[in-house]
């Protein structure tokens, strides 16, 4: 019986060390729109994400909400009028990382990083293949990433009268600094 | 025998939990994490129709209002319903804080001035710390420069001035409706008749449905507190519609107030809905 429990017991650490998972709350995530009219640039230093090597499986969340624009109104209109973040809170991507045997975290180096993504925002869902890089920096991991996004992938509809102050192609960057998840019970 | 299978249950069970969703894990990491969170556009412009709102611009920014009032609908085919007729308002507000703002305008109505300036004291928000309410003070000073009717008396500068004091409590119960009381007190140096107190107390009722994410039904009432005015005088009632384009509101109305500043409207309106004495009007605002 003893030696079950201990099996038991180191089962349960050998679970905890082994399924090593990224994790960070304050993940950036900027967007830019970039028209002749005008420029519209927001910063999310909120966003969270976790990483699991073992799986390649990548789940990242953010608050719409979070987003802060240079101007009020525009933070308003973002809310209010496109992404209705009242109805939808939350802007969440669930990728898979595709090149994972590829992808060496344990020495120094830049990782290049392919994901499979869907990203749900908007209530609408919509597939990426996003490029990005991984770099092991003292035990974190620095995960970046460029890929564009349009307002139509997620029906978020532009009346008329703003058509052309609002990009058809808008820019995400993203830098994550992930920290090794400690098991929190 | 039964002791091992229920370790190997156990395992497996936890070989099982190690196997969730990594978004289990996510949601687990951040479930203690509860912000405070202000609750946004309660209304879409400064004004709601006569009146301000709670809503203020944003430190640094500039809203431009033009406020027009046309005559009144009955006074027919000559006037063309009312649209020969206007009186009209300029404003400025200006964002001096997240929390303060201040503003002047000029109408056309008894070429009016005013000064104003609007302080937040309690801004709605829910998570942690949650406050079911906006309150705002707004201090209003008004100089007529009419010229003084040659009729051989006295006056004074001090009878071109009259104050508005009023309590903004907003609340916005959901995405659509969004409520907003209006205590006031008005103060006039200079009253037309002996029945109009110097001193006027008043509560205004106001709000709005959003029909679409631009398009709001807007209304406004006050109720003046009886036996403080001459009994021409009526309670002010406004409906309209707010249409939201960009930086633009603009609010399309009917009233029965030809006033476009607080001491105005509330102590002075004359025509009656009943009969037909209603004007349309505008507010167009711009935020830079």
């Amino acid at each position: 019986m003893k030696k079950l429990i201990l099996s038991f017991l180191l089962f349960l650490a050998f679970t905890v060390l082994y399924g090593q998972k990224y994790f960070t709350r304050n993940g950036y995530v900027r967007f830019f729109s970039e028209t002749p009219v005008e420029n519209i640039e927001a910063k999310n230093y909120q966003a969270s994400c976790i990483v699991d090597l073992e799986t390649g499986e990548v789940v990242s969340k953010m608050l719409m909400t979070a987003f802060q624009f240079d101007k009020a109104l525009m933070q308003e209109h973002f809310n209010e009028n496109y992404v209705e973040s009242d109805k939808f809170p939350q802007a969440i991507l669930k990728a898979k990382i595709v090149n994972l045997k590829e992808i060496d975290l344990s020495k120094s180096g830049i990782n290049h990083v392919v994901l499979e993504a869907d990203i749900t925002l908007h209530g609408v869902s919509h597939h990426y293949s996003i490029n990005g890089t991984a770099e092991n920096q003292n035990g974190k991991i620095i995960a970046q990433s460029s890929f564009i996004v349009k307002p139509s992938d997620f029906e978020i509809k532009i009346p008329k009268a703003v058509e052309n102050n609002i990009a058809k192609e808008v820019q995400v960057s993203v830098k994550f600094e992930l920290e090794p998840l400690k098991s929190k019970q | 025998m039964r002791k091992i299978t229920l370790i190997l249950l156990i395992l497996f069970w936890g070989w099982g939990s190690n196997a969730q969703n990594i978004e289990d894990i996510l949601n687990y990491q951040l479930k203690d994490e509860v912000k405070t969170e202000l609750v946004p556009a309660t209304f879409k412009s400064i004004m709601l129709i006569n009146s301000h709102t709670t809503k203020l611009p944003d430190k640094g920014e500039w809203v431009l209002l033009i406020s027009h009032r046309f005559g009144n609908f009955s006074s027919g085919f000559s006037d063309l319903w009312g649209l020969d007729l206007a009186t009209i308002r300029l404003g400025i507000e200006y964002g001096l804080t997240p929390t303060t703002s201040l503003g002047f305008g000029r109408s056309t109505y008894k070429s009016n001035f005013d000064l104003f300036a609007k302080q937040l004291i309690l801004r709605q928000s829910v998570g942690e710390k949650s406050v079911p309410m906006t309150l705002a003070l707004l201090g209003v000073a008004n100089i007529t420069s009419d010229k003084w009717p040659d009729d051989g008396r006295d006056y004074l500068f001090a009878h071109r001035m009259s104050y508005t004091l009023q309590l903004l409590a907003s609340r916005k119960f959901n995405r659509s409706i969004s409520l907003q009381l209006m205590p006031t007190f008005v103060h006039r140096n200079l009253v037309a008749t002996p029945a109009d107190h110097n001193d006027i107390l008043a509560m205004g009722v106001g709000g709005r449905v959003k029909v679409s994410n631009r398009v709001a039904l807007t209304g406004e009432y006050h109720y003046v507190l009886p036996n403080q005015t001459a009994a021409s005088i009526v309670n002010p009632l406004s409906l309209g519609v707010d249409i939201e384009t960009g930086g633009h509101v603009f609010q399309l109305f009917v009233t029965n107030a030809s006033a476009i500043y607080d001491a105005g409207f509330i102590t002075e309106t004359t025509s009656k809905w009943v009969n037909g004495d209603i004007r349309f009007g505008f507010n167009i605002s711009r935020t830079f």
